[in-house]
């Protein structure tokens, strides 16, 4: 997901936090975190991943006035006849991997850019959901001076059916 | 408290219970935080009509979140330098996760830590790897 501005805040990472189950006083506690190694109040390691809120077009996110494939009085707000299910977790396919490396770690008051880069695709037979569709994603987060904070590998995988249990 | 060098060994391991009998609601939670509004995740009416899954599950990114818990809470905070992981299996409402990282290696103040998350049946649903800088 490409943003242009993705301004990094106190309460965004508290709850982020709260949603991970993660009570470290690091993530809310600007006197705690004051006395610790970081000096600050720092997001948790996977927290780049909301930056889903901050792109305009996140398809994974109603939109007012746009149909959405949720359920509302019908199991799907997709006005067409449903396929049957499959596509393996609907809209999104599922996640398969996911990588970051980070360069420095980021905190409130730091407004970051993520630029995406396609990576690779490729295909393989699953056992327990027909054709698995991979591909792969690079998202580059940088500051607001331009450095590159973290860098993410996504891969996504589509699935001919969804995966037996 | 950040780890040091000098008392850590290969083979050394860490493991924390990540959530007992996972709630729907800290699905919710994770959707909200997060922004992934996937219906797959909080709507077990669309879930299971149209997606075909027995029920709702978790976000794969909720499951690395609780593990990347149990990093920061062994190797210290702001220490993580790398953290990858696969998603090997679904993650479902009631489940119990237990997370356990092993020391696979300890070179130039870096740890590099094997980690792996499973549920209540011993079934691995993620697996990966994080560096950490130790002292």
């Amino acid at each position: 997901m490409a943003v242009n501005k993705f301004p990094v805040e106190g309460s965004h990472i508290m709850m982020f936090a709260r949603s991970i189950a993660d009570e470290n006083q690091i993530y809310y506690d600007e006197d705690y975190a004051a006395t610790t190694e970081p000096g600050r109040v720092i997001a948790p390691p996977t927290f780049a991943q909301s930056s889903a809120q901050f792109d305009p077009d996140y398809f994974l996110r109603p939109k007012t006035g746009e149909d959405w494939f949720g359920s509302g009085k019908e199991a799907t707000g997709i006005k067409r006849e449903a396929s049957g299910g499959g596509g393996g977790g609907g809209g999104g396919g599922l996640h398969a991997e996911q990588h970051f490396e980070y360069h420095r770690h980021i905190g409130p008051g730091d407004v970051l850019t993520a630029e995406v880069k396609p990576g690779k695709t490729w295909e393989k037979e699953g056992k327990r959901s027909g054709k698995l569709v991979f591909s792969e994603t690079i998202t580059e987060y940088r500051d607001q001076n331009g450095e590159l904070v973290i860098t993410a590998r996504g891969v996504g995988v589509r699935t001919e059916r969804p995966v037996d249990q | 408290m950040a780890l040091a060098a000098k008392d850590l060994n290969v083979g050394d391991t860490y493991t924390e219970c990540l959530v007992e009998d996972l709630k729907r609601t800290q699905i919710v939670m994770y959707a909200g935080s997060s922004g992934d509004y996937n219906p797959v995740h909080t709507d077990e009416k669309f879930t299971k009509e149209i997606a075909g899954y027995p029920s709702v599950f978790a976000h794969g990114m909720l499951t690395m979140g609780m593990t990347g818990r149990m990093i920061t809470n062994y190797v210290g905070d702001g220490r993580v330098t790398k953290y990858g992981v696969r998603f090997t299996s679904q993650v479902w409402p009631g489940d119990t996760l237990n997370s356990t990282a092993t020391v696979d290696d300890v070179t130039d103040g870096i740890v590099t830590l094997s980690v792996e998350t499973t549920n209540q049946d011993g079934v691995v649903v993620l697996s990966g790897y994080a560096n950490a800088r130790v002292d």
